[in-house]
């Protein structure tokens, strides 16, 4: 290895270090992060790296990786019930807009297989970028999420047909894409596929596992997709498609979460990778000649994709607002769109300066993808009070005393049960999903990021008389609950805590009231599995108490030494020494019980 | 009353395997057919009652009994509870309030104290019967037959023979009460006259 690829190295993985945290905080995800970061080290500003499009080529293999571990989540039963939404959706979103993309260009001078072309690279959207999303969202189960990837897999099917239509229009060779071998070559392919990962993984796994050497089986795990890649392309099929079916054959076996396991770093790397190298491959050059025209082109470009993805979800009946997060879910130009274009070049389809221009235009249009979401969310909440409205007239107070920060497994519980005693509550999440279900049953219902004040205050926070936090991320819970604090010291807060030594923390900030997030289920545990040793059950209940008071009253008293890591520890020592008295005191209580009552 | 007879025994002891009296005379009953126990804290360990599930049995009874210690001259605390829960206005008395009406209720006490201590000059100063009026009252209010309490005295000094002839009689009273119905029980008069256990 030489100290260039070395160097080379350090400056891809430092700037994703230093770009990506800081996109995921403010709230825009990693995509972006890598992207940015890309085009800061790419040729045409820092230059660090001048042949992005070798990158991309290797990064490609993240969203090969990344299709086959999608397929691993799916097993055939759940696949067939997609087939609607693949096969109509999204045979109707790639014609509509391939056909409508095709026919602007050709209005616009374009020659007929120029736009043809161009109108099926463009149509197709970007896997990776979509699904990253998608899982950083906790989107995947989700109508949108689902949708989308069923549009999606869709156009992985559709590479090999666009793929041909576009090598009809190389001038010498007419029709040498269509004959009945390749065809009968890629079915046998397919099916050995089948057969393999049905009947060959399994044996090996386990001859592999016997050997009881961990990174054989990772080997071999990649080996799978690997593999495949290299048959399909060898057949002429997409990889990508490949491994998501090897995925899907792999989804029932006992080995799919070793596979997951193993392949999940190697597609965080690589589709990170595969960020950067397409924001290093943003002709920004292109960009300072004809601002104008690229702009023209990929506003054009997202309009016109969301636009027939949000009419066919109309179509398809999705509901409601769920249709434009679908749009722009899948708004942006795909990585595919790369590879049928730097085909086309050398197929004398293309003019090289053709394809620059439409390469840029699908790079930025990748890079609108996380505003776009952004700018949705915005509008969503906004629309989540909008919608609130008519309902609130029936509640004569529109002001809810109890903010909820945090909807998931937490929140959810706490305003059940405020709701059940009539006391209304102001729901914040970041969750469509949650949002909409908690609107039905007259809550005010935000949708947005609940650790930034402003929106906890467009909430309501100043006329609230209780803010509850409960999110599961213990950073931004501390902080939330520190600069609510700040702003207003007289509102009570409960916080979820994560454990003791956040209930430390957060008492160093002056919160009072919390709750351990898993204590409460701890002591039922310990409360059940007394009573299964046969203790009765009066006992067991009475002992949960009693321990519960005591752990808190300790919890308070060590507070003060807590600083002092020696004292501390003496402290705490001297605390487990006193429950055990005390245990032994509680028997010695229930014995003498005998002698005055019977 | 129908030919099957159905006693139904409300138990309330917060912690059975140290009793003595209450251990006994629950192991005296505790698998007759026709008896049906409802353990209260083993139950509602935590004092959360299914007033539902306790009305449905008291329903189907005919004879209800409080089983129990006397702690501080009443029940265990979990039996108050269970009172002030189950014992509902237009269940068990009031405008509808008829479930319980004509059934037969009898209380199973064990107390430390000999009977000598229920006395104006003994220790407690009051007699039993005196002591246990709530329960009458509430008895009467339900429409209740209330009989003369089965009390077991002087539990700190009982011997393991007296222990076990009181369980049985225990068990042949319930016995004679599945078979013969209410003529077996007393119906306690007005006189309110002390009892002998």
């Amino acid at each position: 290895m030489t100290d260039s690829t070395l160097l080379f190295m350090v400056i891809l993985f430092g700037v994703a270090l230093l770009s990506v945290p800081v996109t995921a905080r403010l709230g825009l995800g990693s995509v972006i992060g890598y992207l940015i970061g890309g085009v800061l080290v790419g040729p045409e500003v820092l230059g660090f790296v001048s042949n992005p499009e070798k990158i991309l080529h290797l990064a490609e293999f993240g969203v090969v990786l990344l299709l086959f571990l999608i397929g691993l989540e799916l097993n055939p039963k759940r696949l067939w019930k997609l087939r609607r939404s693949i096969f109509g959706m999204g045979l109707l979103q790639l014609t509509l807009t391939a056909l409508l993309v095709g026919l602007g260009l050709k209005l616009l001078g374009w020659s007929l297989e120029e736009s043809v072309v161009a109108g099926m690279g463009i149509a197709m959207s970007s896997t990776a970028i979509a699904m990253q999303i998608t899982g950083e969202r906790g989107l995947r189960n989700h109508p949108v999420g689902q949708n989308g990837f069923s549009i999606l897999l869709f156009q992985d099917i559709a590479v090999v047909p666009v793929l041909l239509v576009a090598s009809l229009f190389k001038p010498e060779t007419a029709s040498s894409g269509l004959n009945l071998v390749s065809i009968l070559t890629a079915i046998a392919a397919i099916l050995a596929i089948i057969i393999a990962g049905r009947y060959l993984t399994r044996p090996v796994f386990r001859w592999i596992a016997g050997a009881r050497i961990r990174e054989l089986s990772i080997a071999f795990s990649l080996l799978i997709v690997v593999g495949i890649s290299f048959v399909m392309v060898k057949v002429g099929l997409s990889m990508a498609l490949g491994a998501f079916l090897a995925g899907v054959i792999l989804a029932e076996s006992e080995y799919r979460h070793e596979l997951e396991a193993n392949i999940e770093p190697f597609k965080g790397l690589l589709l990170g990778l595969f960020f950067l190298a397409v924001g290093m491959s943003i002709k920004l050059q292109l960009l300072i000649e004809h601002p104008l025209r690229i702009l023209a082109f990929v506003c054009a470009l997202l309009f016109i994709k969301t636009l027939v993805i949000y009419s066919v979800s109309w179509i398809f009946g999705i509901k409601d607002r769920d249709k434009l997060l679908l749009g722009l879910l899948l708004s942006q130009g795909g990585e595919f769109a790369f590879v049928l274009f730097s085909q086309s070049i050398q197929d004398g389809v293309l003019k090289p300066e053709v394809a620059d221009l439409l390469n840029g235009v699908v790079s930025l249009s990748m890079l609108t993808t996380p505003l776009l979401l952004l700018a949705y969310d915005r509008w969503a909440a906004v629309r989540c009070i909008a919608d609130q409205k008519p309902e609130a007239d029936a509640i004569p107070d529109d002001k809810h005393p109890v903010i909820i920060a945090g909807f998931g497994r937490v929140g959810q519980i706490v305003a059940r049960l405020l709701h059940l005693n009539k006391i209304s509550t102001t729901v914040i999440d970041h969750s469509p999903e949650h949002i909409d279900s908690v609107r039905r049953f007259g809550s005010k219902a935000y949708y947005g990021d609940a650790s930034q004040l402003n929106l906890l205050e467009a909430a309501g926070l100043s006329d609230a008389k209780l803010l509850v936090i409960a999110m599961d991320d213990r950073e931004t819970v501390t902080q939330l609950a520190e600069t609510v604090r700040k702003h207003y010291p007289t509102l009570p807060i409960l916080v979820r805590a994560y454990d003791r030594t956040h209930v430390h923390e957060l008492f160093d900030k002056g919160i009072e009231h919390m709750e351990r997030e898993t204590f409460g289920s701890a002591l039922g545990m310990g409360r059940k599995a007394l009573q299964l040793m046969g203790i009765h059950p009066y006992q067991a209940h009475r002992s949960a108490l009693r321990f519960e008071a005591y752990d808190l009253e300790v919890l308070h008293r060590l507070h003060p030494y807590r600083g002092d890591e020696k004292q501390f520890i003496s402290k705490t020592r001297e605390a487990r020494e006193q429950l055990e008295k005390l245990f032994a005191e509680d028997e010695q209580t229930l014995k003498s019980d005998t002698q005055g009552w019977d | 009353m129908s030919a099957a007879r159905h006693v139904v025994v409300i138990f309330a002891h917060p912690n059975p395997s140290i009793s003595k009296a209450q251990k006994a005379l629950y192991k005296a009953i505790h698998s007759m057919a026709g008896v049906e126990i409802r353990d209260l804290y083993q139950l509602y360990p935590d004092f959360y009652i299914n007033v539902k599930a306790e009305q449905e049995a008291l329903r189907k009874a005919d004879l209800i009994i409080f089983q129990h210690p006397i702690y501080w001259y009443s029940t265990p605390a979990l039996l108050k509870e269970w009172q002030d829960a189950v014992l509902e206005q237009g269940f068990a008395y009031g405008p509808g309030g008829v479930a319980l009406k004509g059934k037969d209720f009898l209380q199973v006490i064990s107390s430390g104290g000999l009977e000598s201590a229920y006395h104006r000059q003994g220790s407690n100063r009051f007699l039993l019967p005196e002591l246990l009026r709530p329960f009458e009252a509430t008895a009467w209010l339900c429409g209740l037959h209330y009989h003369k309490p089965f009390a077991i005295q002087g539990i700190a000094s009982i011997s393991e023979q007296q222990l076990a002839r009181e369980a049985e009689k225990y068990r042949l009273m319930l016995q004679n009460y599945l078979e013969q119905g209410r003529a077996s029980l007393q119906i306690l008069d007005t006189t309110h006259q002390g009892f002998a256990p």
